[in-house]
This record gives structure tokens, C-alpha cells and sequence, in this order.
């Protein structure tokens, strides 16, 4: 008798659990909702065509939009993938093809570290770097910032894909003649093109919102960028001097940029995930 | 006529495809140092930038709490007060929502519900901290200062961290703001923890006569402890970097102040604000010996999260292979 009351007790301790990590669930997944709803709602009525072709207008004038600022967050990612792409994807190359265990553990430990400097110290570090010798903001500064970032992020996705590589595949080709490098280079990553370019894809979604890097280095700019020695707008940064202002107008453009910015990444995301279903179906 | 011709091109090849393959192997080599090279970039640097301000200040400048760039005086207790206290808040709301999630995830969703949730919760994770900090500004404060708070106030108002006026940016709000970024990096690890715990565990369990619930304490909890506590350090990482959200809802004050309505500030926000006014070198070096304590701090809890999440695996792959 009292061992069935007990079962009672348990089951009944068991369902509030699952009724608890049911609700949590529903609370983590609450935000994402929320902020689309916000991002939605404030942000589409302020998209029209005058905020992708206008300069920023100055203070108290209704209107203008964002044009410089959309046009050099693309400058600052292209500069930036000029940087970190060869760096990060010959260097996941050494680690999946070539480094022995121990040299692999270092460097990859070395890549989780850099992963987890906050974004903050990479703008301080080159505005040390760039900004300080050179006397100047500048958008080599920021995408050299936005470079760094993205090193360590596409080293660990190129290994990974890489490693996914079938061992058959650099046997056959090194058992013609081939040499490894060009076995390397026209089969191995030939083979992985799709997830190299998955990764660097990653890596530029991740950056594309950051904004904290490039407050001291690439600092905006309220008109068009003449030249990368000097300060260049991007998205995130006028998102950010926009939403901390005192303006309801600038608090308008900063919920339709953050909606465009917002849309930008997940499109990436979604473009990442159709190319990703492509691979795991030849896979499988 | 093509039989000859094949052993000769070969011979040809041999020493010019010796001399690509070293050079290759030699580049991506150099280009994988990339990472050590960063590590001693950012180290250098920050050092370079704050020697000054490290000699003239010593240990002073982690201890004291006057911060007044107009009369020299550097201290950067409160930022540091500031940034542990909203990390460890966003930590005691985002932790147990976080694993109570995963467990959720892996253990009790019907299967259709699992990958769009968990992708979800990843689209959470790629929305950017400036946007969050928007959302954070416009939507989250108003309702914080309006519903929330003032419930908090009536309900806890006796105890210290319940108390003084009401201002919406605060202590709270930056640590609320935090749990958010750190709750799809702590999920999706404790996931993937959750997941490589082998089902003969919980099958060992259900054959005792365990009840859901039970299973999941006994055979996955206990099993998955130091994973979890790696996932949940690693949550620690980030929230102690976070920047721009935080920024935007915590008030920028440099106070430290038991009642969490109060309004705070962070190593990383103090950065952000007052870099580019840094008008005298001083100010500059202390801003660059900021930058220093947060870089430390953060590595520090980086290092711990992957020592604990790889005695996790080692843990796995020890027992898989038996």
C-alpha cells in the first residue's frame, strides 16, 4: 500500500520535472521570438528606398538612411575575409593534412583561447596596432580587427571538413604520382570546397554584427568613405550611435537597420544550411 | 609511344613536386602559427598600451574605486565588481534554464519538436549583441521598470539587493541582457553533453524501475557533472567579454552597490564608452590595463571550461572503448 503511494509520489515527481524543463524550454526559446516581433514591428515601417540610397541626415532633419554605412560594413567584410580567409584556411590545411598530435593539440587549444578573447580587446589591440602609429581611425583598422576574428573560427571549421575527407581519396591520387600538395589542393579541398566555403560563410555572419571591435577603429562615419586610410561607416556601429541617442528618428533607422542586419545573417545562416544538406546527403 | 612518355614526365616531375611540397607544408604551417601569433599580439599590446599605468598604479588599481580621469585617479574596482556581479547573475538565470533546456532537448521532446528548437535556440545565438542591446533598450527596460521590478520590489524589497529607486537600467537589467547572449552556447553544449552519455546508462537505470525524471538524475545528471560544469564555465567566458548589450542596459555608472535596481558598469563597457575620450595618455594606459584585466579573466575562465569539458571526453572515449 504504502509502496504504491510512493510510486505515485515519484511519478508525480517526475511529470512536475518534465512540466519544469518544458517550460524553461519554452522561456529560452521566448527571446528569439520577442526580438523578431520588436525587430519586425519597429523596423519594416522605417525600410524604404531612401534609407538604402541616403546618406544620414543631421540632427532635428526627418529622413535620410544608412547607404555608407551598408556599403562600408561590405568594405570591411570583404578586407576582413582577405585577411582571415587564406589565413584561416591554409592553416586548418596544416592542421588536418599535415601536423602531428602534438603540435595539433597546441595550436588547436591556441584557436579555442583566440575564440574567446572578448570582441572588445581586438579593437583596443589594433587600435594599439593601426590606429596609434598611423594617427588615424581607419578602415583597414576595422577589418583588421574584424581579420583576427574571423583566423581561428575558419582554421577549426576548414579542419574539421577536411578531416571529413575519406583517407582513400589522398591515397588514390598520391598512388598516381601526384604530388601531396597538388593532391592537397585539387582533391582533398576540391572534395571539401562546399564546407570550406560553409565555414567562411559562418565566420562572416559571426562578424558581421560586431560591432565592439570596430568602435576605435573603423569609429563610422556620417558621410561616404573616400579612402580605407580613413573612418568608414558599418551597420552595427551607426545601429549602435543611433540607438543610444536621444532622437525618435534615429531610434527608427536604428530598428530598420538592425532588421536588415538581422535578415543579412540569417540569410547567410540559411545559405550555410542549404549547402551543408547538400553534403550530408552525398554522405550518407 | 604514350608508355614512354609516362615514366619520363614522371621522372621530370619528381624534384620540382619535392621542392611544392615542402613549400607548401611550410606555408600552411606559417599560416596556422597565425593563432600563436595573435596570442602574443594581444598579450604585447595590451601590455605595451598599460606598462605605464601598471608602474604608477601597481596593485592599487584593481583595489581602489575612484574612478576620476579629470583628477588621475584610476581605480577599476567597480568595473571589475561590476562585471563579476552581472556575469554571475546572467549565470544563475541562464544556467538552470539552460540545462533544464537540454535535458528538455534530449531526453523529453517528442522527436519532431528537437531540431527546430535546437535550431532555434541557435538562431538566438547568431543574432548580434548591438541588436539585443537595441531590443534590450526600447523593449526590455520599459517592461523591467514597469512590471518586473516593482514586483521584485514588493516581493523581496526586505532584503539588500531589492532596494533604492528604480531606474530600469541597472545591475539586473545587464545581467538579464547577458543570460540571454550565454543561453544557446550553454544549451547547445550541455546538449551535446547529454547526448554522448551512452543509452546503456539510462536503459541500466529504466531496468531498475526509475521513473523519468529519475533516469535522467541518476544516469545522465550525475554522469554528465563535469561537462556541464565546463558548459556552464564556458557560459562564464563569454558573459565576462559580452560588450554592446550590456553596455546599452546597464546603466554606466561606476558605483558598487549591494541593491541590483542600481545601476553598474563593466571592464568591457568602461572600454567601449571611453576609449576614443581618452585625452591624456594616463587615462589611455588605464583604459589599455582594463583591457588587460578583462583578457586575463576571461582566458582564465576559458582554460578552465576546456579543462573541464575535455576530462568530460576523455571521460566518454575511456568508456566507449571498453
Amino acid at each position: 500500500m504504502s509502496g504504491s503511494a510512493n510510486h505515485q509520489f515519484r511519478k508525480a515527481k517526475s511529470l512536475i520535472a518534465s512540466l519544469l524543463c518544458s517550460v524553461a524550454a519554452l522561456l529560452v526559446i521566448a527571446p528569439l521570438g520577442l526580438i523578431f516581433f520588436y525587430l519586425l514591428r519597429s523596423g519594416l515601417s522605417s525600410l524604404n528606398v531612401a534609407f538604402f540610397t541616403n546618406l544620414p541626415r543631421p540632427v532635428g532633419e526627418p529622413g535620410g538612411g544608412m547607404a555608407n554605412a551598408i556599403v562600408g560594413s561590405g568594405e570591411l567584410l570583404a578586407l576582413a575575409s582577405l585577411i582571415g580567409v587564406p589565413v584561416g584556411v591554409l592553416g586548418g590545411v596544416y592542421l588536418a593534412e599535415y601536423g602531428t598530435a602534438r603540435v595539433n593539440a597546441l595550436l588547436r587549444f591556441v584557436a579555442d583561447v583566440l575564440n574567446g578573447v572578448p570582441s572588445i580587446i581586438w579593437g583596443v589591440v589594433v587600435y594599439g596596432l593601426i590606429v596609434l602609429p598611423f594617427k588615424s581611425f581607419s578602415a583597414y583598422a576595422g577589418s583588421l580587427a574584424l581579420g583576427f576574428m574571423m583566423i581561428p573560427l575558419i582554421m577549426r571549421t576548414t579542419e574539421e571538413v577536411l578531416l571529413l575527407v575519406p583517407g582513400g581519396y589522398r591515397e588514390a591520387a598520391l598512388a598516381l604520382g601526384i604530388s601531396r600538395w597538388k593532391t592537397i589542393v585539387h582533391i582533398v579541398m576540391k572534395t571539401a570546397s562546399k564546407g570550406i566555403v560553409t565555414g567562411v560563410l559562418l565566420a562572416l555572419a559571426r562578424i558581421a554584427g560586431e560591432t565592439a571591435p570596430l568602435l576605435f577603429t573603423a569609429f563610422g562615419n556620417r558621410f561616404w568613405n573616400r579612402s580605407l586610410a580613413e573612418p568608414i561607416a558599418a551597420l552595427p556601429l551607426q545601429i549602435f550611435t543611433y540607438a543610444i541617442s536621444p532622437y525618435d528618428d534615429w531610434h527608427r533607422q536604428a530598428w530598420a537597420g538592425a532588421l536588415l542586419l538581422v535578415a543579412m545573417i540569417f540569410l547567410i545562416n540559411l545559405l550555410v544550411r542549404f549547402l551543408t544538406r547538400g553534403r550530408a546527403a552525398r554522405v550518407a | 609511344m604514350a608508355t614512354a612518355a609516362v615514366p619520363t614526365s614522371v621522372l621530370q616531375l619528381r624534384p620540382a613536386s619535392r621542392f611544392g611540397d615542402r613549400a607548401f607544408e611550410w606555408l600552411t604551417f606559417a599560416m596556422s602559427l597565425g593563432v600563436v601569433v595573435l596570442v602574443i599580439l594581444v598579450g604585447w599590446q595590451l601590455a605595451r598600451g598599460s606598462h605605464l599605468a601598471i608602474t604608477k598604479f601597481g596593485f592599487h588599481f584593481l583595489a581602489t574605486s575612484t574612478w576620476d580621469p579629470v583628477a588621475e585617479q584610476y581605480g577599476a574596482l567597480p568595473f571589475i565588481y561590476g562585471t563579476v556581479v552581472s556575469s554571475l547573475l546572467a549565470l544563475i538565470i541562464a544556467v538552470p534554464l539552460s540545462i533544464a533546456t537540454a535535458i528538455y532537448l534530449t531526453e523529453l521532446a517528442p522527436l519532431w519538436i528537437r531540431q527546430p528548437l535546437a535550431s532555434g535556440i541557435e538562431m538566438l545565438a547568431a543574432i548580434p549583441s548591438v541588436i539585443l542591446g537595441l531590443w534590450g533598450i526600447f523593449v526590455m527596460i520599459p517592461w523591467l521598470r514597469a512590471h518586473a521590478f516593482p514586483a521584485l520590489k514588493a516581493a523581496l524589497g526586505w532584503t539588500p539587493f531589492f532596494t533604492g529607486p528604480i531606474y530600469g537600467v541597472s545591475m539586473l537589467a545587464g545581467g538579464i541582457i547577458i543570460a540571454i547572449m550565454i543561453l544557446p552556447i550553454i544549451t547547445s553544449v550541455a546538449r551535446e553533453i547529454m547526448r554522448s552519455v551512452p543509452n546503456l546508462q539510462r536503459e541500466a537505470a529504466y531496468a531498475l524501475g526509475a521513473t523519468k525524471w529519475e533516469v535522467t538524475r541518476i544516469a545522465v545528471l550525475s554522469y554528465a557533472k563535469n561537462g556541464l560544469f565546463g558548459a556552464a564555465i564556458l557560459g562564464l567566458g563569454r558573459a565576462l567579454g559580452e560588450t554592446m548589450a550590456v553596455t546599452m542596459v546597464i546603466g554606466n555608472t561606476p558605483q558598487i552597490k549591494a541593491s541590483l535596481f542600481a545601476p553598474g558598469y563593466t571592464l568591457a563597457s568602461v572600454i567601449a564608452n571611453e576609449f576614443t575620450e581618452a585625452t591624456t595618455d594616463m587615462y589611455l594606459q588605464a583604459l589599455f590595463e582594463i583591457g588587460l584585466v578583462l583578457f586575463g579573466i576571461t582566458i582564465l575562465a576559458n582554460l578552465l571550461a576546456q579543462l573541464l569539458l575535455k576530462t568530460m571526453t576523455r571521460k566518454m572515449t575511456t568508456r566507449v572503448a571498453q
